[in-house]
């Protein structure tokens, strides 16, 4: 079959214009806040935000109520608290794993009880909510998740100019009156947000693949900072569009896996292509 | 299962212990719960919670090709988790900015993301097979074999022995690097191991309590100790002490209500943790009030807020 009447054929296809469409807005959202996750060295708190997400999500399931509601409920609640704690002295990394920790046997009691109450497809909800089921989106799920993520990339287009200056530089930045003090917060209740967005695409667990991997790339590409921003929003939103047609090409592949690996290769290609220019990782020069 | 908790204590631990899987779940408990007490205290010395975190989902992958390949779970789980130790090990900063910085960080993160992906595909490859994606990530206290606490026991005194060697240059190493290099310590070398050895323990802990919850475990006793006490050689056997308890009760808890071990073992973990906050809060607020004169000691390593 020749390639343009195969992807024509490929944008005909109702699910795999939903999961586009959702697939796009979603990967740009988590490029481009990834991008200051990486930055400001908060990937272990990502990383809890996301498994916050799953307790969200089933707890929502074992009280009947919607599922979305249940996802950012707890995500921007426990961002808003990681944002708080951390400000405080004495607060470090096993605080948050040791919260992350119980949050997550939290999901496991709510999953039993879920599973108690609602009899039959209870497995299927817990394993879609943890790995996510972007070629099952319906065209109503598709509109409101790139509304959501147009309205908090909207936000993030406010906070992106003092973002990074707080980022690159936070006693400079507060000297010269960026509000330092509460955009720390702010900031871990927008990545909540993405991965309580992120989830319903690619699950709780493979968040990184979109939130992490991307920046990762970019940053090893160019030291420019808005440069590396825009890069890891569109490698984001390449590794999803690659991603979908590799699971449409091998049906056995569950897309969830096909967009991970292609955000993990165009990582290792970005290595491979900053090694062989003898570039240096930027992130030392950017955040050290 | 027609087992009813009473008021008399010694009777339902008698019950508990009569039958051979609850046995093997205490038995396989205690290895897990004195390896990741001791081990988890060093990860929190070191700030290594997530290089520790993402050593232990890298067990599900493991368990689960292993589950699709025919092979034993334990094969995957540590042949997984040891081959993510030695990746992580051999980034630029041996795992130790882990948390902290830049893309050292996002490439654990990478790795972590890449590992999860890979144990969906072997799941959905071995198709029908989601109670035992429940039991792969959270655990279950029914399924211990006897072969498999043999496995525990055997790495479990394997990880201590090594840790015991390794012990006090690790120690010198978490608490002050620049010194303990320029006195002559291989440090790169003491963090590749203290990794590998890391890694055997979330492999062997993953079995019982699941890939997800292994981390509870690692984290939560040794979080609590380090509320309590400065002193690593009173830190330590309390680290043990704490995880011990935690998962014995865990277990008894489990076993007499329907909600999984997991739950339960986490539970009391966060329920210890709370508890050692509030007293070392007390504790602060005393001492204050009875130095009002001397400015309060500042934390050990304060972190960077940005």
């Amino acid at each position: 079959m020749n390639p343009l009447a195969g992807l024509v054929h490929l944008l005909a296809l109702p699910f795999l214009q939903h999961a586009l469409a959702a697939g796009t807005a979603i990967a740009a959202l988590s490029g481009l806040v990834g991008y200051f996750v990486v930055l400001r060295g908060q990937v272990f708190a990502g990383d809890a935000l996301s498994h916050v997400s799953y307790t969200g999500a089933l707890a929502a399931l074992a009280a009947g109520l919607d599922l979305r509601f249940g996802l950012f409920a707890a995500t921007v609640g426990v961002g808003l608290l990681l944002g708080v704690l951390g400000g405080r002295a004495g607060s470090d990394d096993a605080v948050i794993g040791v919260v992350f920790a119980w949050v997550l046997g939290l999901g496991v009691f709510f999953l039993a009880y879920y599973t108690n109450s609602a009899s039959g497809t209870n497995g299927a909800a817990s394993a879609s909510v943890l790995f996510g089921s972007i070629l099952g989106i319906t065209a109503g799920q598709a509109l409101v998740a790139v509304l959501i993520a147009a309205g908090l990339l909207a936000v993030l287009g406010v906070l992106a100019r003092p973002l990074l200056f707080a980022s690159l530089d936070p006693r400079v930045a507060a000297a010269r009156g960026v509000p330092v003090g509460w955009l720390g917060p702010v900031f871990l209740m927008l990545v909540g947000a993405t991965a309580a967005e992120a989830t319903q695409a690619i699950g709780a667990l493979l968040l990184f693949g979109l939130l992490a991997a991307p920046p990762a790339a970019a940053l090893r590409l160019t030291s420019r900072p808005w440069r590396a921003l825009a890069l890891s929003g569109g490698l984001a939103v390449l590794a999803v569009w690659l991603g979908l047609a590799a699971a449409y090409a091998w049906p056995r592949l569950p897309a969830s896996f096909t967009i991970m690996t292609c955000s993990t290769a165009e990582y290792l290609v970005a290595i491979g292509w900053s090694v062989r220019h003898k570039l240096l990782p930027r992130d030392r020069l950017a955040t050290r | 299962m027609t087992a009813h908790l009473t008021l008399n204590l010694l009777a339902d631990v008698r019950q508990l212990l009569s039958y051979h899987f609850m046995l093997n779940a205490l038995r396989a408990g205690t290895v897990v719960a004195v390896v990741s007490g001791a081990i988890g205290y060093f990860m929190v010395l070191r700030r290594q919670s997530f290089a520790g975190h993402t050593l232990a989902v890298v067990g599900f992958p493991g368990a689960a090709g292993a589950a699709w390949l025919g092979l034993a779970p334990s094969l995957g789980y540590f042949g997984f988790c040891l081959a993510a130790a030695l990746l992580i090990a051999a980034l630029p900063g041996g795992g130790r900015a882990a948390g902290g910085a830049g893309e050292e960080s996002a490439a654990i993160g990478t790795l972590q993301g890449f590992a999860l992906a890979c144990g969906f595909l072997f799941v959905s490859l071995s198709q029908g097979f989601l109670s035992g994606l429940t039991s792969l990530l959270f655990g279950s206290i029914t399924g211990i074999t006897d072969n498999q606490v043999l496995v525990l026991l055997g790495s479990g005194l394997v990880s201590l022995l090594l840790l015991a060697v390794l012990g006090r240059p690790l120690l010198f190493a978490s608490v002050d690097q620049d010194v303990a290099r320029a006195r002559g310590l291989r440090v790169r070398l003491l963090s590749a191991a203290f990794l590998l050895l890391l890694g055997v323990a979330v492999a062997g802990t993953s079995q019982v309590t699941g890939s997800l919850l292994v981390f509870a475990l690692l984290v939560a006793p040794a979080a609590t100790a380090s509320r309590l006490t400065a002193r690593p050689a009173v830190g330590l056997p309390l680290s043990i002490g704490i995880a011990l308890l935690v998962t014995w009760l865990g277990e008894a808890i489990a076993f007499y209500s329907p909600y999984q071990i997991g739950f339960w073992v986490t539970s009391l973990a966060f329920a210890a943790f709370l508890l050692a906050s509030g007293y070392q809060a007390l504790a602060d607020r005393r001492f204050r009030s009875d130095h009002r004169s001397q400015p309060a000691a500042a934390p050990l390593a304060e972190p960077v807020r940005r």
